[in-house]
């Protein structure tokens, strides 16, 4: 089924762009250290807000040159009263490829040096500004992405299985379980989403790791959604628990648990496919949110929506527009997740006619 | 009588609900390790009584059952106790959620206004150059995430000085003439309208589309063309009036994500809205605001649900009748 559903991506023009920019993204994502020129950590206070690079490839007697970049000084201008950003022309830092840099470890493991693109040790590459801490916007976008871009499939992967099962067994068994069960979900559902994440996140503890407070907003994005998949699933269940192969198994003496999960539950897959498809950018969404508020993600952690917190600031997105970078990397992510589950959709469910 | 019956059924099954919900998030605000009084007790213009006079009403003393029955009994006689700054919750939820569902009323019946034409627009010009542009678009629309598009808004409103910058009410709103003032208070809600009405419109255009789509294919509308009714009488008089009914449906759901979608939005807007209040609350861990706003949050989702189902029956016979 996968086979085939692929096939029918590369069919469609607009699935197969989302595909392989999808791709890029991830690619770009896994070799995160090593395409970066900084490290996530650097920082350079100096260079506190500093505009993107610029980049020449044509040097001051207009002759072609290997790309240089200056680095920024940050000037006070005293009659407006602004802080001003000029190129310091006395020293050229050539951009080198391949050439050694910061020291990192690439995919926490295996000790490297080598990045993609940078230049001088004293030279500053940014290719996208720089935020409030002298950091390099570029390199943070590239390890924010990993996490807003994993945040909602592992959510999912939680989220899933508690929905089957649930729905599942309220719809198999029916009567009084079901009612308590679907008046639970109900209720679940009757608090408006966002509201109760941000109350789920606020509760949790101050002082934890990266990695704990990681794993907890999975777990609570994935208590937000279960609910109304559960109840899907319920329906589906419901509409299939009385035909004749599921009465076969009850024949042959399985288990109520088996019937669920080995008979029943396979009937939803396709659902289930395209269900989570369709959902991985709601939460993808939720994340960012959850951290532009300053409930999720925290520094000096990055992600897409903690690094657009900065732009609350009037000034910064008047003045520094490159933070606002973050920003259309989600709309581009979510759009191309959009479209190819749209079109897992039109392949699975040949009769829905939403797109 | 029927109906009415069948409406009072369904008011009375939503009690249970509010209970199982008011029970949730009791406990899930309790598993907090803050203090709930900690605010109050380190702000100096609240007196000794009142602290212990909260101490009491929510029985911090005793074990965690016996605080929510008297929470439960507080709010129904209507005491949502006070917050951090000393004042009283009910009045500050007063004056927040009619902003709320000022703002998401509008967002509403605009999407509808809009929406729902685009949908049959698009279904009747189903694979046509026409139908793919507005798929393209709407599937923009869902992509932008909406905090980010209300910054982004935010710039544009800077930049121009077209639009005032947050809030609902310009400072010298109380000096002016009703006139003055719903042109004051509409001039503030079209940038978050705007954001909302993005955020929501493609769904239901969408939906409706799709809706239609799957009863143009019915066999009474290929009856009803069969007896050479004219295009128009099949799509208006007999397609439409099906396609919309699963629409109702959505109009509950609409309503919850337009309350979710709002918080984000009023934050950045600096509306002062019931998303706003919640956010502000859990900020400042302010328990007993968090609490009464999940309530009313809640309680406004849960009766948007009760008017869908009332308009479906209203507006669908078959209802009625299983009913």
């Amino acid at each position: 089924m996968i086979r085939e559903i692929f096939k029918q991506l590369m069919k469609d023009k607009f699935a197969k762009i989302a595909l392989v920019i999808l791709g890029l993204i991830y690619l770009a994502l896994f070799l995160a250290d090593f395409i970066a020129p900084y490290t996530k950590d650097f920082s350079d206070r100096t260079m506190a807000y500093v505009p993107p690079s610029k980049i020449f490839i044509i040097n001051e007697h207009g002759k072609l040159s290997m790309p240089y970049t200056y680095n920024y000084v940050r000037n006070f201008d005293s009659e407006n009263l602004r802080i001003t950003y000029d190129l310091d022309r006395s020293k050229k830092h050539f951009i080198k490829f391949f050439a050694k840099g910061q020291p990192y470890k690439f995919l926490g493991i295996i000790p490297m040096q080598r990045h993609l693109i940078t230049t001088d040790p004293d030279g500053r590459l940014f290719l996208l500004g720089a935020d409030i801490n002298g950091r390099d916007v570029f390199s943070r976008l590239l390890f924010g992405g990993r996490i807003s871009m994993t945040i909602g499939f592992l959510a999912l992967f939680v989220l899933f299985p508690i929905g089957l099962l649930y729905g599942g067994i309220a719809g198999y068994f029916g009567g009084i379980v079901d009612t308590i069960m679907m008046r639970f979900a109900e209720a679940v559902m009757s608090i408006p989403s966002f509201y109760l994440l941000i109350i789920l996140a606020s509760i949790l503890p101050s002082g934890m790791t990266s990695v704990q407070r990681f794993m907890l907003i999975v777990i609570i994005l994935a208590l937000i959604g279960w609910a109304g998949f559960a109840r899907v699933v319920r329906g589906m269940v419901l509409s299939v628990k009385n035909q004749e192969y599921v009465q076969a198994a009850k024949s042959i003496g399985a288990s109520r648990l088996r019937i669920i999960v080995k008979h029943i539950l396979p009937q939803t897959a396709s659902f289930v496919i395209v269900a989570m498809t369709l959902s991985v950018p709601s939460y993808i969404l939720s994340e960012s949110g959850l951290s532009f508020l300053g409930l999720g993600i925290q520094q000096p952690d990055a992600s897409w929506g903690n690094m657009l917190k900065e732009a609350q600031e009037y000034t910064n997105i008047i003045y520094r527009p490159w933070l606002l970078t973050p920003g259309f990397l989600i709309f581009i992510a979510v759009l191309a997740f959009n479209l190819i589950g749209d079109t897992i959709r039109d392949v699975l469910d040949p009769k829905s006619k939403v797109r | 009588m029927q109906i009415f019956i069948y409406i009072l059924k369904r008011i009375l099954q939503s009690i249970p609900l509010l209970i199982i919900v008011s029970i949730l998030s009791f406990f899930i605000i309790r598993l907090s390790p803050v203090d709930p009084l900690a605010e109050l007790r380190l702000n100096p213009s609240v007196s000794q009584e009142t602290l212990q006079k909260e101490t009491e009403r929510l029985g911090l003393d005793k074990p965690i059952i016996v605080q929510y029955g008297k929470w439960a009994k507080s709010f129904i006689k209507g005491d949502l106790g006070i917050t951090s700054n000393g004042e009283q919750v009910s009045a500050k939820l007063k004056e927040r959620i009619p902003n709320t569902l000022l703002l998401t009323t509008i967002v509403i019946a605009l999407t509808w206004l809009v929406g729902i034409p685009l949908g049959v627009a698009a279904a009747l010009n189903w694979k046509t150059p026409f139908d793919r542009i507005l798929t393209v678009l709407t599937s923009i629309g869902m992509a932008i995430p909406s905090f980010f598009f209300a910054v982004l808004l935010l710039i544009f409103a800077v930049k121009t000085g077209w639009f005032p910058i947050g809030g609902l009410t310009s400072s010298d709103f109380l000096e002016m003439n009703f006139p003055q003032q719903v042109w004051d208070i509409s001039h503030h809600l079209i940038l978050p309208v705007t954001v909302l009405f993005t955020l929501s419109l493609a769904g239901l255009q969408r939906q409706m589309r799709a809706n239609l789509l799957d009863v143009l294919d019915s066999d009474y509308v290929k009856f009803a063309r069969a007896k050479g009714l004219s295009e128009f009488d099949v799509v208006y008089k007999h397609a439409l009036r099906n396609a919309i009914n699963p629409m109702i449906t959505l109009l509950g759901f609409e309503f919850a994500g337009l309350l979710s979608g709002a918080a984000l939005t009023e934050y950045v807007f600096q509306y002062p809205g019931l998303g706003r209040l919640i956010l502000e609350a859990v900020l400042k861990s302010d328990i007993n605001l968090v609490m009464a706003s999940l309530m009313m949050g809640a309680i406004m989702l849960i009766l948007g649900n009760l008017i869908a189902d009332i308009l479906l029956i209203i507006t669908d016979p078959r209802i009625r009748v299983k009913a």
